[in-house]
């Protein structure tokens, strides 16, 4: 926008000054979820064409996928991937005209936090007794 | 100097620019509805594999379920992350790099496509043995 002569003219106060409601935190969380899932993603992937490739590769990736760090990308992974779900499905009562007030859209991102992390530990559950 | 206002300079614009439509959000619509199945099929089918030693793994994606839900959930996500990740590049890129974004947000998303399917592909056309074999 550097091509638009401003002048002295006022502006009105920008985001910064305001306090985000938990509303607009967990609105663009998912965008940032729906970039960070990516990265188990790409560990998983990584480890699919190992598997592919030949036991020696397969090895290297299974053994990075399975250390403790490699765990904890697939388990925030996961919990992103299930975040960016709930938001999703969020969009769709959007987009049908629900949950618009602000109580109702306060609810809904403590359903989005609770919800993902609820999703998260049972997938957890089913991974460790699976 | 153009003596135009901001606001007449914005206006008509909406968020994305001129030619921007209800296209695109329909067409996340349309992605996310299919994710909705694919997601929880997608983390089943991982989660039951990861701890398999390796000729169980190739086995395991060289059946129909687990080879189809993992291509179609890499598609069909690789697909919405690169729709999804342009309407971030609109909102914080200007210019050339907001070109140069999209540009490399959709090579990134083929690239892992093409990944997966040579994966699977290979997988579902090897042997187990031989796999093990070759290598």
């Amino acid at each position: 926008m550097g091509d638009i002569p401003r002048g002295n003219r006022p502006l009105s106060p920008h985001l910064s000054v305001y306090k985000l409601p938990i509303a607009a935190i967990t609105s663009i969380m998912t965008r940032i979820t729906g970039q960070a899932l990516v990265a188990g993603l790409l560990l998983v992937v990584w480890w699919l064409v190992a598997a592919a490739t030949g036991p020696r590769a397969f090895a290297t990736a299974d053994w990075v996928l399975r250390s403790w760090i490699g765990y904890l990308v697939l388990l925030g992974s996961v919990w992103a991937l299930w975040y960016h779900f709930l938001a999703g499905i969020r969009h769709f009562f959007y987009d049908a005209r629900l949950l618009m007030t602000k109580p109702q859209a306060k609810q809904a991102s403590w359903v989005l936090i609770w919800g993902s992390v609820g999703l998260t530990l049972l997938t957890l559950l089913l991974f460790v007794i699976g | 100097m153009r003596y135009i206002t901001p606001r007449k300079a914005a206006k008509g614009l909406g968020a994305a620019g001129p030619g921007a439509s209800t296209a695109h959000h329909w067409g996340m619509t349309v992605s996310s509805s299919a994710l909705l199945i694919l997601t929880p099929a997608f983390i089943l089918v991982i989660a039951s594999a990861i701890g398999l030693p390796h000729d169980a793994v190739a086995g395991y994606f060289s059946r129909p379920y687990p080879a189809i839900v993992t291509a179609l959930f890499l598609i069909v996500g690789m697909h919405h992350y690169i729709n999804g990740t342009r309407i971030l590049i609109d909102d914080y890129l200007d210019h050339a790099e907001r070109k140069v974004a999209i540009i490399l947000s959709h090579l990134f998303g083929w690239a892992v496509i093409a990944a997966v399917a040579y994966a699977l592909v290979r997988m579902a056309l090897s042997p187990v043995a031989a796999v093990v074999v070759v290598s």
